[in-house]
């Protein structure tokens, strides 16, 4: 009788999948190895593993967009584990508190602001400032709808009111780009290749703002894990355990609104990833927050780059863009989810 | 009995222009437990979120040891006094082991590492409520009256000098009702002072004193035995109930028998 307790410990650590936190970290660690090896190898015209001979091609394209994709999934899975630990929900986006519309704004403006421009200066030298002042536009517009945002719910301190305070500023955002749409039409056309969700423009300077942005809010974001365990409880009692929640929750929304402005500067409003990367992991493992984080990094990074590597290689020598392979694919997930659900 | 742990004067609150505690004063002492009593609305669950602090009076005044509770720092306050939420508002992932380790965070802080305290406070809160079998299950996954029994060991883990428990026996069936009444009994001889809200009076009469809430106004405040108690209770509640005297155990005990 004595083997009972020895051979019930393990399977008591696990989760509903009999993984550990560090069974699917690994796992996942080495799906993103195999991922990265295979971006380096996944081109215009097929696979090709001879690196060699496509060293040029390798370092300066498949590389910062195989590296970027990853890094970019990273922050999305983060900032949707950032968003359902505060509101409580699982359903919650990194996009909710106004960031996308906000996105959208500021390069609708630089587009229409642009246009005007491009008629005086050359093709590509308007085409570089253009590109450098769209990821800049889409990261300030980014922000300042989640800062406007959290100024019309006067700061964080009620949840209710910060998601209401998110779509108004979705709403009021998207009526003024449509605004500016309407008197420069040849902005939505960029508008919509900018934002529709692509990995195919990251270079090395966006692996490097990425890179830059996950090592600012990874760690603090851990810092922070607890007091999602604490949200756990509801408000009242995370209260009631001396955490100072406005204070917390306002950190917590300037780290979410960072990855998701870095995120959707370089690539777009890339759909699905941030919601579905912390289901999986939770589906997978039962674990705290602070494992939740790391692992929805982690997730979402893989999910990305393979939705990336997909993108290049389904339809080769043509490209999908990546954000319209991952709704599909996260749709399905949710819909599948759905149908469990109700099956239960 | 005891010297008083947590102390309110006159307090006033208003929530959707009704008065919903309505001029409270009361003394909880350590070594004690008290059970709140009242029809529903009558505003039990909020004076409970004042004496917490989790909600500011318009009026009046509480001390917790003797000092006013405003001017008590967050994480001393929350060491100091534990309070369980009606149930309804905890969900999530999180294994039950973690959420009733959540207790130790008035005493770690949000960075510190659990000590072999923490670990021992938090082993003794879940064998109380006997919920150690299912350590490394979801909170999501259990039942009601589970989920109950967890969330009572994570306002236990924190052994704080002041218990203020919202209806902690919703759920469970009889024995473990039992088991918490008795543990808080416990906790109460050792020291702490503990405030319950039942809504099962013969529950309520088994506590060292009775304190009877009606429309926000704290009507009656008396022990179990105290005829004036007992007629303020059946009033409140419109002789739904009588309350009779039984010997159980070689003991007095006081029984609210239904009166259909």
């Amino acid at each position: 009788m004595k083997t009972v307790p020895l051979v019930l410990a393990p399977v008591a650590q696990t989760g509903a999948r009999g993984l550990t936190s560090r069974g699917l970290a690994a796992v996942l660690a080495a799906a993103a190895a195999g991922l990265l090896l295979l971006g380096l190898a996944a081109g215009a015209e097929g696979w090709s593993f001879a690196w060699g001979d496509d060293a040029a091609l390798i370092s300066a394209i498949r590389a910062p967009r195989t590296l970027g994709a990853l890094l970019c999934g990273a922050l999305l899975g983060l900032a949707g584990a950032l968003a359902q630990g505060m509101f409580r929900n699982p359903l919650a986006d990194p996009y909710l508190l106004g960031s996308a519309a906000g996105a959208g704004l500021g390069v609708v403006l630089v587009l229409a602001a642009g246009g005007l421009l491009g008629a005086s200066m050359g093709l590509a030298a308007a085409g570089a400032l253009m590109r450098l002042g769209l990821v800049g536009a889409a990261f300030t517009g980014a922000l300042l709808g989640m800062l406007l945002t959290l100024v019309l719910a006067r700061g964080a301190g009620r949840p209710m009111v910060l998601l209401l305070a998110g779509v108004v500023v979705g709403v009021l955002l998207t009526a003024l780009s449509d605004v500016v749409i309407l008197l420069s039409p040849e902005a939505l056309r960029g508008k919509q290749v900018f934002l529709l969700g692509s990995t195919s423009f990251l270079g090395w300077a966006s692996v490097a703002t990425l890179a830059g942005a996950l090592v600012v809010v990874l760690p603090l974001s851990l810092l922070l894990a607890r007091a999602l365990d604490a949200l756990v409880l509801g408000e009242d009692s995370a209260t009631s355990l001396g955490l100072p929640l406005p204070r917390v929750r306002l950190v917590l929304v300037v780290l979410m609104a960072l990855a998701t402005g870095s995120a959707v500067a370089q690539a777009g409003l890339v759909a699905f990833v941030g919601l579905v990367a912390p289901h999986l992991v939770r589906r997978a493992v039962v674990v705290r927050h602070g494992p939740l984080l790391a692992l929805s990094a982690l997730a979402g990074g893989v999910l990305l780059l393979a939705a990336d590597i997909a993108a290049r290689s389904l339809w080769a020598p043509r490209e999908l863009p990546v954000g319209v392979l991952t709704a599909v694919l996260g749709g399905g997930y949710l819909l599948w989810l759905l149908r469990r659900r109700m099956a239960q | 009995m005891g010297t008083p742990a947590l102390q309110a004067h006159h307090l006033l609150l208003h929530l959707g222009g009704r008065r919903v505690v309505d001029g409270v004063s009361l003394s909880l002492r350590s070594g004690e437990w008290a059970a709140l009593v009242g029809p529903n609305g009558a505003g039990k669950s909020t004076l409970l979120q004042l004496l917490c602090g989790l909600r500011v009076p318009e009026a009046g005044q509480i001390d917790l040891a003797g000092r006013p509770l405003a001017a008590w720092p967050l994480r001393p306050r929350a060491q100091a006094m534990a309070w369980l939420a009606q149930q309804g508002e905890a969900d999530g992932d999180i294994a039950v082991r973690d959420v009733v380790r959540l207790g130790r965070l008035p005493h770690q802080g949000l960075f510190g590492a659990p000590s072999a305290a923490d670990e021992a406070a938090v082993s003794t809160a879940m064998a109380d409520t006997e919920c150690a079998a299912w350590a490394e299950r979801r909170l999501s996954d259990l039942s009601g009256g589970e989920r109950q029994r967890v969330l009572l060991a994570r306002a236990l883990a924190v052994q704080a000098g002041v218990l203020l428990l919202d209806e902690p026996t919703t759920h469970l069936d009889a024995p473990h009702q039992r088991a918490v009444l008795r543990c808080l009994a416990e906790r109460a001889r050792a020291g702490a002072a503990v405030a319950v809200v039942l809504h099962d009076i013969t529950q309520a009469l088994a506590a060292d004193r009775v304190l009877v809430m009606d429309s926000g106004r704290l009507i009656a405040d008396g022990a179990p035995h105290d005829p004036a108690l007992q007629a303020a209770l059946m009033a409140v509640f419109e002789g739904a109930f009588s309350i009779e005297t039984v010997a159980v155990q070689g003991r007095t005990r006081w029984v609210a028998v239904p009166t259909f």
